[in-house]
């Protein structure tokens, strides 16, 4: 392992991360995970293990699932750093991590990328209002703090996510205000196409029944179809309005949870080097990998969410993939033990991924959905409007690199990840291409906040 | 695959970035029929990379005329500025109060003092400079460490926003009158009877001018009518952080705060081909380099680090060339892009447009590598 | 603006905008702001726009506030210490370059 500080370092711990480590070091794989919270699970399973909810079950069986994987997680022969962000990693395979606060750089033979996705921007007038917050931001409030909205909530978007927030706030105790869902009445119809394939994963079927089921039962208002959603107030939330079936609403409301769908987190794979390709099915960008999960890079794979929304059941059976491959590479398995261990991975794994294709039809965003009205913020960050965006893209403005450094649209500190879907779709829609051809921003360090204090007192010297 | 022939352009301007913008103002100023072919989003741009500095001092210290050339496109700049924000409504930031550079080391300060005169000397004193010890030095910027052992100062010097720069240049170009083509990559050049034929990969482009500006390809480009431009890139690494209470009176040209608040951090000279990288090694020497000259900097965040590659010309002097076999074709090389943009949206364009000779750019043209 | 679903959960003091203020114990200083109902928790310094938590998971960095001096810190990704002196960045940032 000349040269290597790791063998194999993954990064993130959620299902696919633990997966992965979990699986190489079954074969004798050195494993280290770092994560940057202070307990494994990654968000679909935050505080599973480690919960201030007396019942967690409240949340629900899949969530109860993800106990016995961290469980396993931490007793495994593997180095697991908890609250340790990479910060800066390139091309060339150098990585900067920050942990506890001290920034050390590494290299690792081999990595497993699988820091998981992040919810798909949703930006509409005034969503970045005091009082306007994502369903994830929900779910994380319920798991790691136990706590729920105080009035009944308003909810607003698509997507499974919303309505499984809709779900535990009613087991909660909670009244919702309302559900303003934005998917537009009749796509669902060519959804039914990719029936015969959902039916193999009939179980998330029953699921997504069940949880339709509840809400309709708590007579909670459900507004279908709507769409101009738009939020309003000065110092903070006030109100929201929204058009349905012809009619304008209002609803006054201090608080306004809102969802459109999750998409890969794509900054560690393009900062690796990883070649990413635009997946029209998923409206996403995701990077290239084979089917043991391995990148463009080689030695670099990534597992998870992170290579393309699948879910967590789908996550924990990639990262075992990434890992077996791994231990073959590093020499710790044959190639004919690896195959047929696959086997039964693969297997599973086929039959959670048949639901995709439904459900990404059947969740698919219209094009209004894709470029928000001109007033509203593309940028949050520095506060660029679309409108802004769109002059520069009528302008013949070169892409989203362009129009970034003419605005400073994308300069801020969530690094574009909450804008550059937004200006790729403005710049497409310009040039009547697809996001594949426009581009996306390009990756910079530090891929998680580091002071200049960090960087420069290095832990291993050899300056 | 045939070509869509496009007719009657006067100029075409091989390079949208701060050198062709800048010329395509001023060429578009005189009625002629102008285009200015770009590049594509993710290609090289050395505009993207620069630090903002209009920089005069240390520049010419061994080439008097540049010294010279310099020092008159820095007076044109609050001039320059003004015009820009009067036409296109863009403020580009422009604080022309002084520049420092800072001495770390003995040897630094005595390089530092002989180019100082000389520039001075070629200008006739024009130029100004201050040698600043630690103490003058932190009587004007109380936050420089006492470790840093002084700097140099010129009162002619400052800095701009590089990038709300190109968009000024950009939009008046656009107003003048020029067109703008971005992904629309030159592939050859040649020169037929009476005009030149620019060929992209879809389109034809016919002129009685052209001006190539378009960085490091400058030298493929230019071999078709017979200019050699010798570029080399020359990466430069830069560190910005989030924003951060007002500090810095002046540009230095290790650290200058931005009209934001941002500090900018560089930089670095690396000969590493076509490699926009960053590496963490220059990452954190920029970062330590930064504590060393302002320690109280340690709890900022870095905002982000990029690389960018400099049109590099082998004496670093900018390269102001016409062919010689083919009168109305033009090359222009620099990696002064921000100090240089009023000369070359005025005198340049100027020279470009009347097609004489200009004695004052005879020195910048590339017989001065033929030995 | 939001409550704890068991009530009778441990509780710290901490210092809010120079008062003190009893919160659950072992959660996020983000989570404690919004059982206050403290909105805004901050204004931008681009045009004093007034902000507040919004993704939890620390990647949208809205919910920056200043903790025991230090400015611009995630508050969601710290948790609560008893005698943590938080502010909220209310008013607009001081100037950028002259």
């Amino acid at each position: 392992m000349s040269g290597f500080d790791y063998q194999l370092l993954v990064i993130g711990a959620g299902p696919a991360g633990m997966a992965a480590a979990q699986t190489a070091a079954r074969h004798g794989v050195e494993v280290t995970v770092i994560d940057e919270q202070a307990n494994p699970g990654g968000q679909i399973y935050r505080n599973v293990d480690a919960s201030p909810l007396a019942d967690i079950g409240l949340l629900g069986k899949d969530y109860v699932f993800g106990r016995q994987l961290v469980q396993g997680f931490r007793h495994a022969p593997i180095d697991y750093h908890a609250n340790s962000a990479l910060w800066y990693l390139d091309s060339s395979g150098e990585l900067g991590i920050v942990e506890e606060g001290v920034h050390h750089s590494a290299r690792a033979q081999s990595i497993v990328i699988a820091c998981g996705a992040q919810e798909r921007p949703m930006p509409f007038p005034g969503w970045d209002k005091a009082g306007v917050m994502t369903a994830g931001a929900g779910q994380i409030l319920m798991k790691s703090a136990a706590m729920v909205p105080a009035q009944a909530p308003v909810l607003a978007g698509s997507g499974p996510l919303l309505l499984l927030l809709a779900w535990q706030y009613l087991r909660a105790g909670l009244k919702i205000r309302a559900l303003v869902d934005t998917s537009p009445r009749g796509v669902h119809w060519s959804a039914l196409r990719h029936m015969p394939s959902a039916l193999a994963a009939g179980d998330y079927l029953f699921k997504g029944l069940q949880l339709v089921t509840a809400i309709k039962r708590a007579r909670v208002p459900w507004y279908r179809g709507a769409d101009n959603l738009c939020a309003e107030g000065d110092e903070r939330l006030a109100a929201i309005s929204f058009d349905c079936s012809g009619k304008k609403h209002r609803i006054e409301t201090p608080l306004l949870m809102v969802h459109q769908g999750v998409i890969p987190s794509t900054q560690v794979t393009a900062a690796a080097g990883c070649e990413t390709e635009w997946n029209e099915a998923q409206q996403c960008w995701h990077p290239s990998v084979d089917d043991w999960g391995e990148s463009s890079q080689p030695g670099i794979f990534v597992a998870g969410d992170a290579a393309g929304i699948a879910g967590a059941r789908a996550a924990w059976l990639s990262g075992q993939l990434a890992g077996l491959q791994v231990a073959r590479q590093l020499r710790r398995l044959e190639p004919v033990q690896r195959d047929r261990l696959a086997l039964r991975i693969r297997n599973a794994r086929a039959r959670h991924l048949s639901i995709r294709p439904f459900l990404d039809r059947y969740y698919r965003l219209p094009d209004a959905a894709l470029i928000p009205r001109d007033e509203t913020l593309a940028c949050r960050c520095e506060e660029v409007t679309v409108a802004e965006i769109r002059a520069l893209a009528a302008a013949g403005c070169s892409g989203p690199n362009q129009a970034k450094a003419f605005t400073r649209c994308g300069m801020g500190p969530c690094q574009g990840r909450f804008c550059g879907s937004t200006v790729e779709q403005i710049f497409a829609r310009e040039t009547a291409t697809s996001p594949q051809q426009v581009g996306c921003y390009n990756v910079r360090p530090p891929l998680k906040p580091v002071t200049l204090g960090q960087i420069a007192k290095k832990e291993n010297q050899n300056e | 695959m045939t070509r869509q022939v496009i007719q009657a352009y006067d100029t075409v301007i091989v390079g949208g970035g701060l050198v062709g913008a800048a010329v395509a103002c001023g060429i578009a100023a005189t009625g002629a029929k102008t285009i200015v072919l770009d590049g594509g989003d993710h290609d090289f741009r050395a505009s993207r990379g620069n630090f903002g500095l209009v920089w005069v001092q240390g520049k010419g210290a061994d080439f008097p005329a540049y010294a010279r050339l310099s020092g008159g496109a820095a007076r044109q700049w609050p001039n320059f500025a003004d015009e820009l924000l009067e036409t296109t409504g863009i403020d580009v930031g422009l604080q022309q109060t002084g520049g420092y550079d800072f001495c770390l080391s003995p040897e630094d300060w005595e390089e530092r003092e002989r180019e100082m005169s000389q520039v001075a000397a070629h200008t006739n004193g024009e130029f100004e400079y201050q040698m600043l010890d630690t103490n003058a030095l932190r009587e004007r910027i109380p936050q420089v460490s006492a470790e840093v052992l002084g700097a140099s100062y010129s009162p002619q010097d400052g800095h701009v926003n590089p990038l709300y720069l190109l968009r000024a240049l950009h939009q008046r170009m656009q107003q003048l009158g020029a067109t703008y083509q971005s992904g629309q990559v030159v592939q050859s050049s040649s020169r037929q009877s009476d005009r030149f034929v620019i060929k992209t990969a879809t389109r034809s482009f016919h002129c009685e001018r052209v001006v190539f500006c378009a960085g490091l390809s400058n030298q493929r480009l230019c071999r078709d009518l017979g200019m050699h431009i010798p570029v080399q890139p020359l990466r430069g690494q830069l560190l910005i952080t989030d924003r951060v209470p007002a500090f810095l009176p002046a540009a230095t040209l290790q650290v200058r705060q931005t009209r934001e608040g941002t500090l900018q951090i560089g930089d670095s000279h690396e000969d590493v081909g076509l490699d926009e990288s960053t590496t963490l090694d220059v990452v954190t020497r920029l970062a330590r380099r930064a504590l060393r000259i302002f320690p109280h900097l340690a709890q900022v965040r870095l905002n982000r680090a990029w690389g960018a590659l400099r049109v590099m010309t082998p004496d670093g002097v900018p390269i102001y060339q016409q062919a010689d076999e083919h009168p109305g074709a033009y090359a222009i090389s620099c990696h002064s892009g921000v100090t240089l943009a009023a000369l070359h949206a005025r005198e340049i364009a100027g020279w470009i447009s009347s097609g004489a000779q200009d004695p004052l750019l005879v020195p910048f043209s590339t017989r001065r590598f033929d030995v | 603006m939001f409550k704890l679903l068991d009530s009778s959960a441990r509780q710290v003091l901490i210092e809010l905008d120079g008062a003190e203020v009893s919160v659950p114990a072992d959660i996020s200083v983000a989570a404690a702001l919004l059982y206050l109902d403290c909105l805004p928790l901050r204004h931008s310094a681009i045009s004093g726009a007034a902000r507040a938590p919004f993704c939890m998971m620390g990647i949208c960095f809205e919910c920056l506030v200043e903790i025991d001096g230090d400015r611009d810190q995630r508050a969601c990704q710290l948790m609560v210490r008893p005698g943590m002196r938080l502010r909220r960045q209310l008013a607009p940032a001081q100037g950028a370059g002259a």
